[in-house]
């Protein structure tokens, strides 16, 4: 079941999707309702799962974490033992943030964050390399990242 | 510099998102404008950058998402800058990244169903320019997705 929207939905969402402590006044302001309107609105899509929570977005440098690296997997066997053990060791390793199963020429895509190019070798080396089943790996390390607003247009 | 109190106040909040105020002052061991005044300067000094609702595309009835991994004509000098602008006009590209790596540029793209996804293919993604090669990742599911970091 999907849920449909208005204009002034996307125009919530938009908002949101940008700051999500407005509250329902400013939200309200923005898009022309009342604050009890917008509040409405908000608790619907929020109840309706649309909005599924918040992400808190830090500058990884200034953490000194200079190194962000994108990590394609493809296993050596498959079978359902292979991939829930591979799952459950990959997800255990903290500098894993990402973890998404996919179709295609890997199996697993990774997203790891490490303090420099040596700190990523050695979680390559130590954590990757060693998971159960683990075969084929290409990295790819991210120079720039933007998120879009989406289909909300 | 950030001192032990920020960065555990910053170890709750990316652990737990959702966390009110209170909740995440009370696990931080600060008082609630200790953690008020702690947050703004982080925010401040740029390390705290944005708190964004995240949007569950799925409720949206957008059930396709797929990685796409782009290579691109490097004899084209403006082959970047061409490709990220067209590709910031697709309405469906909800993420992109820029690599050092085999793979130059990477797409996220969200579509209704199967068919929603052929027509962004044809109609969209093979019209962007300066492409040599690209290669598509179906996601089957989200095993984990966290913004924590091992502060």
């Amino acid at each position: 079941m999907s849920v449909d929207l208005d204009d002034t939905d996307r125009a919530i969402l938009r908002l949101l999707a940008g700051d999500a402590t407005l509250g329902a006044a400013q939200v309200g302001r923005a898009v022309g309702l009342t604050q009890s309107a917008a509040w409405r609105r908000i608790r619907r899509l929020t109840d309706a799962g649309v909005i599924a929570g918040r992400r808190i977005v830090v500058n990884h440098a200034a953490l000194g974490f200079g190194v962000t690296v994108f990590l394609g997997v493809r296993l050596a066997a498959k079978g359902r033992i292979d991939l829930e053990a591979f799952e459950r060791a990959v997800t255990a390793i903290p500098e894993v943030q990402t973890v998404q199963h996919v179709l295609g020429r890997f199996d697993y895509r990774l997203r790891i964050v490490a303090r420099d190019i040596p700190d990523f070798e050695r979680i390559l080396r130590r954590r990757i390399m060693t998971l159960p089943g683990v075969g084929q790996v290409e990295a790819n390390v991210v120079l720039s990242e933007e998120r879009r607003p989406g289909p909300l247009a | 510099m950030l001192d032990d109190t920020d960065r555990r106040i910053l170890r709750h909040l990316l652990a737990d998102p959702q966390a009110d105020n209170a909740t995440l002052a009370g696990r931080a061991g600060v008082t609630v404008a200790t953690l008020w005044r702690r947050l703004d300067r982080l925010r401040e000094r740029g390390v705290l950058t944005g708190i964004e609702a995240r949007i569950d595309w799925r409720a949206l009835g957008y059930e396709v998402q797929v990685s796409l991994r782009f290579t691109l004509d490097k004899t084209e000098p403006r082959a970047f800058d061409a490709f990220t602008t067209a590709a910031r006009v697709v309405p469906e590209v909800i993420e992109i990244q820029t690599f050092l790596g085999s793979v130059d540029i990477r797409l996220s793209v969200v579509a209704r169903d199967m068919a929603h996804w052929q027509q962004i293919w044809r109609d969209r993604i093979l019209a962007l320019p300066h492409v040599t090669d690209i290669e598509p990742l179906m996601l089957v599911a989200t095993i984990k997705d966290t913004a924590e970091l091992a502060l």
